[in-house]
């Protein structure tokens, strides 16, 4: 009985670490360098999200004056992050307007305080560095991540232009980017810059995640303890049941 | 003070039934000494159901059901209510748990023959509050109002659609709409929040009432009231639930919360099982999400509604679904009247009954698996395989079960 049950534990848990339905693309996703108890980075990713990302998307489930957890006082929330004249407990709203967006782009650019949470760290990772020149679409750039993305490559200046290679495999055809012309950044400073963007993002996510870590230790650290007496308790009124 | 305690007892006795009570339904009501693994799940079921209704008290108190509102609500419960992220982790691992702990609870109920005579009511009213519970899982998932809510909610409420006759009718009926809307999501609240855990709290309280009217069932599957002691009248393998029962499930209570507490605190995504990565994403009416499945705990029965894939008998293959899918929960109401088994417990029943149940537990496990998953050719046809085994479970067992070769079972209750 012990067996069948340990297997189904071990089943239990082999079946949870498969990720269910993260979403899926076309090519292999590059793995996303997540830290966020990293405050500098996080701090760099919000500065960056704020210039580059905030203009379109809101992150309107968040208040600025949250960033204090990632280390940063009032003040310097109120002259780094908050750009618009808003109050620092305001909501991380988009400058602009919905109808505007969709009138822009086609679509209203999504909300992003969550989108760590539904497309997952590597794919963001991937999808920031994957745009590529496309004549053939409406904003003259395509994505190998995400295919016909309404969405322009917005940080193109840092990284560059990237151009389509299609080369015909035994697999089939593969599909692979190159530089054509360089950006501000380095290919390795721009990853780092993306880097630091999807750390904020998975931040911005769950900006709870560290804390609840932290309590989940002290939580455990008692139940255990708990057990320990319980299992005491259990044994001194049973000893004379056979 | 001793003789203040006293007094007082007696005082509420005079009025209410409190000790005799207490005795019957605790200290005097004896369960059998022999109690193992299998035994926890009740206890805990009863610690998840009280979880759900304290964390569901404090999340009503900042959630809005509100097709505009809901999504961002459940967003500012996460961020701006105090502590509002546990709550919130609570109730959604608690939701999932429930059915892991029910599950698990019914899977004892199986393989002890604890639904068997007399205990053919008790099996019927937990079989009441699984629906109840099926129910309220259903309902509450609507309530973030994310794309797999939405979507989700799409595909169960068709079903009602695809009834002849009625269903068109039936589903307006359901909705308050001729769409899933605002409509819907309000009426949903109501039985998630209201209806649904009155009937649950009530078949529960029926269920335990139930529970000791018989006396519990136990891994031998024999009945320790037949072998009294003369003299006290009490049964020679029962111990008094409280202290022996009460001190020894506090253990089951800890070992679940480490359980527990590890996933809402280290992983309260729990892989995407738990919460769905595309429940992230606000409800969108315009825009079908690739791929639709229901919360794990649904998916073996979503595999058989999706199995029938042509007409037959002149029924719809969307009628046959809906039939298939009602079928293969319904189906463990006959549980009692299906076994014929001479004995109740695992223990003595012969290889056919442990074949089975082992291929219905696989055929469980993989139409689960396969719900998760987009449908092709293949999964369809393992679908269909898995379906009928698990059919064939119930409708062959009054063959089986009578004719397999049983072990003869003790008079008194065997230790562990």
């Amino acid at each position: 009985m012990k067996k069948i049950i340990s297997n189904a534990i071990v089943f239990v848990f082999c079946l949870a670490s498969f990720k269910l339905f993260a979403a899926e693309s076309a090519i292999p996703l590059d793995k996303a360098p997540v830290d966020i108890t990293d405050n500098a980075s996080l701090q760099r990713g919000a500065e960056s999200f704020v210039s580059y990302c905030l203009t379109c998307h809101g992150a309107s489930f968040m208040r600025y004056n949250r960033h204090r957890d990632i280390g940063l006082s009032n003040e310097e929330i109120l002259s780094k992050l908050v750009h618009t004249g808003q109050k620092v407990g305001g909501l991380m709203q988009s400058a602009m307007r919905k109808k505007e967006g969709e009138e822009w782009f086609g679509v209203i650019p999504p909300d992003l305080s969550v989108i760590a949470r539904s497309r997952g760290a590597d794919w963001l990772y991937s999808y920031l560095r994957a745009f590529y020149r496309d004549d053939a679409t409406a904003t003259g750039w395509n994505n190998l991540v995400f295919d016909r993305a309404a969405m322009p490559h917005v940080l193109y200046e840092l990284q560059g232009e990237q151009k389509l290679i299609t080369k015909a495999s035994d697999k089939g055809e593969q599909k692979t980017l190159s530089l054509e012309k360089p950006g501000e950044l380095t290919s390795v400073e721009y990853d780092k810059f993306v880097g630091d963007l999807v750390n904020y993002l998975v931040y911005l996510g769950e900006p709870h995640a560290n804390s609840r870590k932290e309590l989940g230790l002290m939580v455990m650290a008692f139940l255990f303890g708990m057990l320990i007496l319980s299992y005491v308790l259990k044994r001194e009124y049973w000893k004379d049941i056979h | 003070m001793s003789n203040l305690f006293n007094s007082m007892i007696a005082w509420v006795d005079k009025r209410f039934p409190l000790t005799s009570n207490w005795k019957a339904h605790l200290s005097e009501y004896y369960a059998p000494k022999n109690f193992n693994f299998w035994y926890y799940f009740g206890s805990l079921a009863l610690l998840v159901l009280v979880n759900q209704l304290i964390t569901g008290i404090f999340l009503t108190m900042n959630y809005k059901p509100d097709a505009s509102l809901a999504f961002s609500s459940v967003e500012y419960i996460m961020r701006d209510v105090e502590y509002g992220w546990l709550i919130r982790y609570m109730h959604s691992t608690g939701a999932s748990m429930f059915f892991v702990v029910v599950y698990l609870h019914m899977f004892r109920g199986m393989i002890y023959g604890s639904y068997r005579k007399p205990r053919e009511l008790l099996w019927l009213v937990g079989m009441g509050i699984f629906f109840i519970l099926m129910s309220l899982a259903f309902t509450g998932y609507i309530l973030p109002w994310g794309q797999m809510s939405y979507w989700g909610a799409q595909v169960i409420v068709s079903m009602f659609g695809a009834i002849p006759v009625v269903g068109d009718t039936l589903q307006q009926w359901l909705l308050g709409d001729f769409t899933l809307s605002d409509a819907a999501l309000n009426r949903f609240f109501a039985y998630h929040v209201v209806t649904l855990p009155i009937l649950l709290v009530v078949l529960v309280f029926v269920h335990i009432l139930a529970l000791h009217e018989t006396g519990s069932n136990n891994p031998d599957g024999i009945e320790i009231k037949t072998n009294k002691n003369p003299k006290t009248g009490i049964p020679v393998d029962g111990i008094p639930f409280h202290p022996y029962y009460t001190v020894k499930d506090i253990v089951g209570v800890v070992v679940f919360l480490i359980v527990f507490c590890g996933i809402i605190f280290f992983a309260p995504e729990m892989g995407g099982y738990f919460l769905e990565y595309n429940n992230f994403i606000p409800a969108n009416t315009l825009q079908t999400p690739d791929h639709i499945a229901p919360v794990w705990y649904f998916t073996p029965y979503y595999s058989m509604l999706r199995a029938v894939t042509v007409n037959f008998l002149g029924i719809d293959a969307k009628l046959w679904g809906v039939i298939l899918m009602a079928g293969s929960v319904v189906i463990f109401c006959f549980l009692p009247w299906l076994d014929r088994s001479p004995v109740k417990s695992i223990r003595y029943k012969g290889s056919y009954f442990k074949v089975a149940l082992t291929l219905f537990v696989i055929s469980f496990f993989v139409l689960g698996w396969l719900g998760t998953k987009s449908p092709t050719p293949m999964y369809t046809l393992l679908a269909q395989i898995f379906t009928v085994i698990y059919f064939a479970f119930f409708i062959l067992m009054p063959w089986y079960s009578k004719i397999d070769k049983v072990k003869p079972e003790p008079k008194r209750l065997m230790k562990e």
